[in-house]
């Protein structure tokens, strides 16, 4: 058995991960907590083709417990080797995921992923959709951590209403462009806007 | 640059140098004076790791113990990788160790053998000699003496 001399696709993590980790986690935070609000993260540059956000969400979400879904078009193998170095976290199938990443197109169809069970809501799949930028608001949201509503740009506004309906099961969405997130969890509920 | 190693060849110098002797490592270093340029991937940090074993090497795993490594990665300036995962929590042995990892995947490997591999292997053979001929000072050896029964 002999190997390639081994070079680097690993460089772009966390300079200082206990303080960007936690910052990183924070922006997750006030994201799920103001769903369709944006808020800036950075710390990380991962590999070409997913974003600095993404990239900064994985390696503060995943550990060697939590599954992570690639959807064809972000799978590559310097972002796996990327992420098996910085996170250890192992590799699934969406069923099973833990977080799936990847644009919408990709992800779909939604009932792919685990919504949890009654007694278990919370062994559900945490979508981290890579949008190429947040557009004009299409969709209302009002529900917990929206004082009145919040105007949002969703990719598919009957597919996230039909998540929505599904409450108290039912997936959570990252949405992620560059440097910025937000959040949709399944508790917030969704009006078209004409 | 060198395009291959074997898997074994870099299982058994990451050992090596797990186990040296911190002195003795940073001694030997200092020694063959070269210090590349290279940038962290991952900063030395200490932690715990459980240490499995197998009874008779072929059992049900079992957990032996816990103990203290240092790990860290870095990159040098043509973009090899070296790691290291060192016994105790030196910060300086692993980055050493880390250096040699990488610059026994380049050119420099047959000059760092000479000067470090070696030196430390004959150190560990010599510390395993003492130990066993220590022990086998101690031994007693049983035997059945002639009952004479026929």
């Amino acid at each position: 058995m002999s190997l390639d001399i081994e070079t680097s696709s690993y460089g772009g993590g966390f300079a200082t991960p206990a303080v960007d980790a936690a910052n990183a986690f924070r922006a997750a935070m006030n994201a799920m907590a103001r769903p369709g609000r944006l808020q800036e993260i950075s710390g990380a540059q991962p590999p070409a083709g997913i974003s600095p956000a993404a990239g900064c969400l994985l390696l503060t979400l995943c550990d060697p417990e939590t599954g992570i879904f690639l959807a064809p078009d972000v799978d590559s193998p310097a972002l796996r080797s990327w992420l098996a170095f910085h996170t250890g976290a192992p590799f699934m199938a969406a069923d099973r995921a833990d977080f799936a990443l990847g644009s919408w197109e990709a992800l779909m169809p939604l009932s792919t992923y685990r919504i949890g069970t009654p007694e278990y809501p919370d062994r559900s799949t945490t979508l981290i959709v890579e949008l190429p930028e947040f557009a004009a608001p299409n969709a209302s949201l009002t529900g917990p951590g929206i004082k009145d509503s919040m105007s949002f740009a969703l990719p598919d506004v009957a597919a996230c209403q039909g998540n929505a309906a599904q409450f108290p099961l039912g997936v959570d969405f990252f949405f992620t462009s560059g440097a910025q997130l937000a959040a949709l969890p399944r508790s917030t509920s969704i009006q078209a806007k004409d | 640059m060198k395009t291959e190693i074997s898997a074994p060849a870099r299982k058994a110098w990451m050992s090596l140098l797990a186990q040296a002797d911190e002195a003795e490592l940073s001694r030997l270093w200092l020694a063959f004076d070269r210090t590349p340029d290279f940038d962290w991937l991952r900063a030395p940090e200490a932690g715990g790791v459980m240490v499995r074993g197998r009874m008779g090497g072929s059992g049900a795993p079992f957990n032996l113990g816990e103990m203290t490594v240092t790990r860290c990665a870095l990159t040098l300036a043509d973009g090899t990788v070296g790691h290291a995962y060192v016994q105790g929590r030196s910060k300086p042995k692993a980055e050493i160790a880390a250096k040699v990892d990488a610059l026994m995947q380049t050119d420099a490997a047959d000059d760092l053998r000479q000067a470090v591999l070696e030196p430390l292997q004959q150190a560990q053979q010599t510390r395993k000699a003492a130990r066993a001929a220590k022990a086998a000072a101690t031994k007693v050896e049983f035997f059945t003496m002639v009952r004479g029964e026929d």
